[in-house]
């Protein structure tokens, strides 16, 4: 066996191990949620009875409903409630800014998590949904569910910060899951360009208490989690309130965002419970679905 | 060297950089602690926020204090610093000549000399010196100058011996050393100079190191009115503060072991050269008394003073008129006083006309009449000389005439014709009883018991001089004991018999103490010298400086001249000699020797014993240092917040475990766990040897005695432990196992005590010199070694342990103690014989267990098992060799059980069943 095809094997088997663990929690994290009935509410192509109606010339007598047309002198056809999937395209911020707080649950985990969980509940529903960036194609069922989950695992970047993607197909609906602390020009840029197409979407903002309470002092040397950027302060608890000031002026522009958009926002700490945050998303997302 | 006080430094040198300290100072504070680092995502909001407020970051100045403070320590400590410098370090360039008094003048404070001698020798060895050792007590001292190092060994080995030494040939000897040394004298400060000075000041500056005080000595014990007198002779007219010596009587006791029979304290009135020690015992221990020793700290072979013949028991010589009937034993004329003089005298029974060969101090002739012509001359020169003659009444006295007409010179009164007789069947009159004793007579203090009763006696004739000699009396006046000193002697008469024929007295208490009086009286001068010349006198035991008694090899023996002349010396040393039945006690001190001080030289070249010897104190600073470098990394470390919950903990875990280091409180500890361990259940112990192997099978084997102790009997033993009898506490252990290895080191004196209270307060111990394989008659190689180790442990005697011993039938019933090997016989304490039961006052102890049980034969190899409960060694071959095994376990069964139950299965009460049992 080729080094090569060795570290493959590798990376596969650890994938494979994290993989139906984050399925498994995820799929627990989902059943808690039941989704409701969720049709077009108009006639198309789909399972569920929606009317009969009298055939018009030019239609396919394949679509007549023979039963119901025997009843009378009129020839019906039998529609069915169109259930167009929705396509859902789930974006996990994969920047190293994710990897922290150290030692316990990070926010990547939680992202991936929710990520996830949203897929599943996507599935359930019957909707087409992918991850963004990681060159799947939207699709539905246990498969793709799979794939997903084999994305998440991927989902890494060399980068500081990760930037939202745009979804694969220009009408998704998007769900964007970041702690949106890259430095703000750049994340404007890129949220102004996914903003550009008007289709629906919501921001989740996993972030750690500690990002909103800067509880340091003394004489600190900060550094990104890659350890690409450093900052040194000789008493950060002076820091404290300019720092929160910022993170204000963050989710400012970022609700600004959404009132331009239409789009929803909330904010998920990672200390909070995962099922808090999947309810939001559930319901934002079939809301703006 | 450069000294402050009692600090002084080695290399001040060094000390020039604690002025770099200041500049340290300043460098120190300006470097701001290190910043902790932090990996935070939300950097990016920071960016470009400026710090409000430009905190000066400077390092605590406690901190600083810390540090600076290591570094001082640490230049200290490294500038060699040293507590109570060497005095003796002037003179460096010459070569050391450290001339020491091996005496026994140097035994008190002969630590103190040898401490000063290493510290000689350490200053030399620092200085390159090369020095010269002489121990003036030697005969032959080795001159040979050899690094100090060399030395050091030597003087470890040295002890004090048991002479002073003779300055004058000393001075002749060390003529040979090489000129231009430096010398340095550690006298005892006893005896004269001898030359020596001045022979050391011809080879170049001389110091004499003289101790505060000097040795005591003790003169050969003498008996005054019953007591055993000793003087102790200070050297120095004594200060008040020479005052409670301890001076002890050492013998041995009844069961022959050697212990101190009594204790005193003399007192020296300020000024005083001599202090009396004096013993009031009785009789029979005063005669037990083998020396009179000082007590530590004054120990040494002059404050030893051996007993030989002089101070031993009298010797009496019992002559009977007449022969003694077979078979009537009661009636036999001398079977009192044998009864009576037994414990206190040695006794000989000569024929008449051969009674002084015995060379008796007391003479005592019982019914004797007419005494020859021959022998009466013999015996008025033996009166005359401080013998005592002692006569008893009898028929044939009232028969013979002896004294009725002319006084007999032989007799102390006149006798009347016939005697009387008081109480018969053809007399008048009721027995007679004693009157009170006069006082300032032989008897004063006697009290005269009612039931002595007189009923016959030979009569005085009424002399006027009757009254006087006259020493106890009958009611009516009648003499019944006169006396008459002649000469320096006496004769005593009895006017009775020596049996109970004529009165009760023999039969009463009075009689015995009435013969103590009699022959303690005895005023004998004993022969100063006894003709010593002319005889070769052969060594029997040696004293050594510090005054215990050595066991000699074989030494040549010693014409009597030079023990006559000399005082004891390295030809001659002092000790115990015998020359055929006689003794001769060779003591330091006669009983007119004067202990000389030493006079010093002149004053400026004397000094005392430096106090305490020099401490090198540059571990200590370096230490200091290092402890403040590691309290400084914690405080950074804390300062810089990066001391985490857990990293405290196991800092604080840290200290914890170096105190504990320290000794003290570990091992307080661990000694109460060990306590508590052994005293929650019963549990075996075995002696711990240092070999590796042996301690295992020790373990096993007690292990495999424990599980078969658990398994079949009521005793359930927790596993084993090892003790080790320098250290640890014995008395929680019922029985402890002890393996003899030639590597066995002779127990301390704390240890052999703490085995001795063991054994007595009821342990056991089970020696074992598993030799058996390597022997085929009785000892083996380690029990020489075992011998050497019971030198100094109290045992008791020893016999192979008979058939009917407890041993044999204390759980199982068994005839022999195999163990991994069946050797020679087991050895028990020696059972009493039957007659000895009663009223034996010593060795009754531990319910008569045995304290020890002594054999070769591997039992612990026998008993070993492994974790499994597999058996380790092997026993024997095939089915004999289980049964063998079988047999071993057994043993230690029933060792185990005779322990704890004693001699609970030699009880009467069980014979019956025991017999039936064997007959079946």
């Amino acid at each position: 066996m080729s080094e090569a095809a060795a570290h493959l094997r590798a990376r596969a088997e650890g994938s494979a191990r994290s993989f139906p663990a984050l399925l498994a929690r995820a799929d627990r994290l989902a059943m808690t949620i039941v989704p409701g009935a969720h049709g077009r509410r108009r006639a198309g192509p789909g399972e569920e009875f929606w009317q009969y109606r009298r055939m018009q010339s030019g239609e396919s007598a394949a679509g007549i409903d023979w039963r119901r047309s025997a009843r009378s002198d009129a020839t019906y056809l039998r529609q069915t409630e169109w259930e167009a999937p929705q396509t859902v395209s789930v974006w996990a911020d994969p920047g190293a800014s994710m990897d922290y707080p150290q030692g316990s649950e990070t926010k990547r985990d939680r992202a991936r998590l929710l990520a996830m969980a949203t897929c599943i509940l996507l599935e359930r529903g019957g909707e087409r949904f992918e991850v963004a960036g990681a060159g799947l194609r939207p699709s539905s069922g246990r498969r793709q569910l799979d794939e997903v989950a084999l994305a998440l695992d991927g989902l890494t970047s060399d980068r500081e910060f990760g930037l939202p993607v745009p979804p694969s197909t220009p009408t998704a609906a998007q769900v964007l899951m970041s702690d949106f602390l890259s430095p703000g020009p750049e994340l404007e840029e890129a949220l102004a360009r996914i903003g550009e197409s008007v289709t629906p979407g919501v921001l989740l903002q996993i972030i750690d208490t500690t990002e909103e309470t800067f509880p340091f002092d003394g004489r600190t040397e900060f550094r990104s989690v890659g350890g690409g950027l450093v900052f040194e302060t000789q008493r950060a608890r002076q820091l404290k309130a300019a720092y929160q000031e910022r993170l204000e002026e963050r989710r400012a522009m970022l609700l600004a965002f959404c009132a331009r958009t239409g789009w929803r926002m909330a904010v998920h700490r990672v200390q909070e419970p995962s099922r808090k945050a999947l309810t939001w998303l559930y319901a934002a997302i079939g809301g703006s679905v | 060297m450069i000294a402050l006080g009692s600090l002084a430094f080695l290399a001040p040198v060094l000390l020039l950089a604690l002025v770099a300290l200041p500049v340290l100072w300043r460098l120190l504070r300006a470097t701001p602690p290190a910043p902790v680092r932090r990996r935070f995502p939300g950097i990016a909001l920071l960016l470009g926020l400026k710090d409000s407020e430009r905190e000066p970051a400077r390092t605590p100045w406690w901190l600083m204090l810390l540090r600076v403070g290591a570094l001082a320590l640490a230049i200290l400590g490294l500038s060699q610093p040293v507590l109570n410098p060497d005095q003796v370090t002037a003179d460096r360039d010459r070569p050391l000549v450290i001339a020491l008094d091996g005496g026994w003048g140097s035994a008190p404070h002969w630590s103190r000399m040898t401490a000063e001698v290493r510290t000689a020798l350490e200053g030399a060895s620092r200085a390159g010196q090369p020095v010269h050792l002489v121990n003036l007590a030697e005969e032959r001292p080795d001159l040979g100058p050899r690094p100090a190092n060399d030395w050091l060994g030597y003087v470890d080995a040295m002890e004090p011996s048991g002479w002073l030494p003779d300055r004058e040939a000393a001075a002749q000897h060390i003529t040979a050393l090489p000129d231009g040394v430096s010398t340095l004298w550690l006298s005892s400060g006893l005896g004269g100079l001898g030359g020596l000075d001045g022979a050391f000041s011809a080879l170049g500056p001389l110091t004499v190191v003289l101790p505060e005080t000097t040795a005591l000595a003790i003169r050969p014990p003498r008996s005054v009115d019953g007591a055993l007198v000793a003087d102790v002779v200070s050297a120095r007219a004594a200060e008040p503060d020479l005052s409670a010596v301890r001076v002890n009587a050492i013998g041995r006791d009844a069961s022959g072991i050697e212990r101190i029979l009594d204790t005193t304290e003399v007192t020296f009135e300020p000024g005083a050269f001599v202090a009396e020690a004096r013993f009031a015992l009785p009789l029979e221990l005063r005669n037990r008394v083998t020396r009179i020793a000082l007590a530590a700290p004054f120990a040494s072979a002059g404050g030893t003073s051996l007993t030989d013949d002089g101070i031993k028991r009298r010797r009496i010589a019992l002559v009977a008129g007449q022969r003694s009937e077979e078979g009537r034993r009661l009636a036999d004329p001398l079977h009192y006083l044998r009864t009576a003089l037994t414990p206190v005298a040695d006794l000989v029974e000569p024929q008449l006309a051969e009674v002084l060969e015995a060379r008796p101090d007391i003479v005592m002739l019982v019914d004797v009449g007419q005494v020859p012509a021959s022998v009466e001359a013999d015996l008025l020169e033996f009166i005359d000389d401080g013998g005592i003659l002692v006569r008893f009444a009898g028929p044939r006295l009232a028969a013979s005439g002896a004294g009725q007409t002319m006084r007999d010179p032989l007799l102390p009164v006149r006798l009347r014709a016939g005697g009387r007789s008081l109480g018969g069947t053809m007399s008048w009159g009721d027995p007679r009883r004693l009157r009170p004793f006069g006082a300032n007579t032989l008897f004063d203090g006697l009290l005269p018991p009612d039931e002595v009763e007189v009923s016959a006696q030979v009569m005085a004739q009424p002399d006027p001089d009757l009254a006087e000699h006259t020493v106890a009396a009958l009611e009516d006046g009648t003499p019944l004991v006169t006396a008459r000193s002649v000469g320096n002697g006496q004769i005593i008469l009895f006017h009775v018999t020596a049996n109970a024929s004529w009165s009760s007295l023999p039969l009463s208490g009075l009689f015995l103490d009435m013969l103590e009086r009699i022959s303690r009286s005895v005023a004998r001068t004993q022969d100063e010298a006894p003709q010593l010349a002319g005889a070769t006198w052969a060594a029997q035991a040696l004293l050594d400086g510090r005054g215990n008694l050595r066991d000699v090899g074989d030494r040549p023996g010693i014409a009597g001249e030079v023990l006559e002349q000399e005082v004891p010396s390295a030809a001659a040393p002092a000790g115990l000699y015998t020359a055929g039945e006689r003794s001769f006690a060779h003591n330091i001190l006669r009983a007119d020797t004067v202990l000389a001080p030493m006079q010093p030289p002149s004053a400026d070249l004397v000094r005392s014993f430096t106090a305490p010897s020099q401490r090198d104190l540059t571990s200590h600073f370096l230490t200091g240092a290092i402890v403040l470098l590691l309290i400084d990394i914690l405080a950074t470390l804390a300062l810089g917040g990066r001391l985490k919950p857990g990293g405290r903990a196991a800092i604080g875990a840290l200290f914890v475990a170096v105190a504990s280091g320290f000794p003290g409180t570990g091992v307080q500890a661990q000694d109460d766990v060990r306590a508590t361990y052994a005293t929650s259940e019963t549990v075996l112990a075995y002696v711990e040897t240092g070999d590796a192997e042996v301690d295992r099978i020790s373990r096993a084997g007690l292990t495999g005695l424990s599980l078969a102790l658990t398994r079949r009997t009521a005793i359930e033993p927790d596993p084993p432990v090892a003790v080790n009898l320098e250290r640890h506490e014995l008395a929680f252990y019922p029985l402890i196992y002890w393996p003899i290895t030639d590597r066995q080191q002779p127990l301390s004196e704390t240890a052999a005590a703490r085995v001795d209270a063991y054994l007595r307060g009821g342990g056991m111990m089970l020696i074992d010199t598993r030799d058996a394989n390597l022997t085929t008659g009785r000892d083996g190689p380690n029990s020489g070694l075992l011998q050497r180790l019971a030198g100094n442990l109290d045992l008791p005697p020893l016999e192979p342990i008979p058939e009917d011993h407890v041993l044999t039938r204390a759980f199982y019933l068994l005839d022999q103690f195999p163990g991994r090997y069946i050797g020679p016989p087991v050895w028990a304490e020696a059972s009493l014989a039957p007659e000895t039961v009663d009223g034996m006052p010593f060795r009754t102890l531990n319910d008569g267990v045995s304290p020890v049980i002594i054999g070769a034969n591997d039992w612990a190899a026998a008993w070993a098992v492994d974790e499994t409960g597999n058996f380790i060694r092997p026993v024997g071959r095939g089915l004999t060799g289980e049964r063998q095994r079988e047999i071993a376990l057994r043993f230690g069964v029933n060792l185990v059980m005779y322990v704890m139950t004693g001699n609970y299965k030699s009880d009467q009460v069980h014979v019956p069943a025991l017999l039936e049992r064997l007959g079946q």
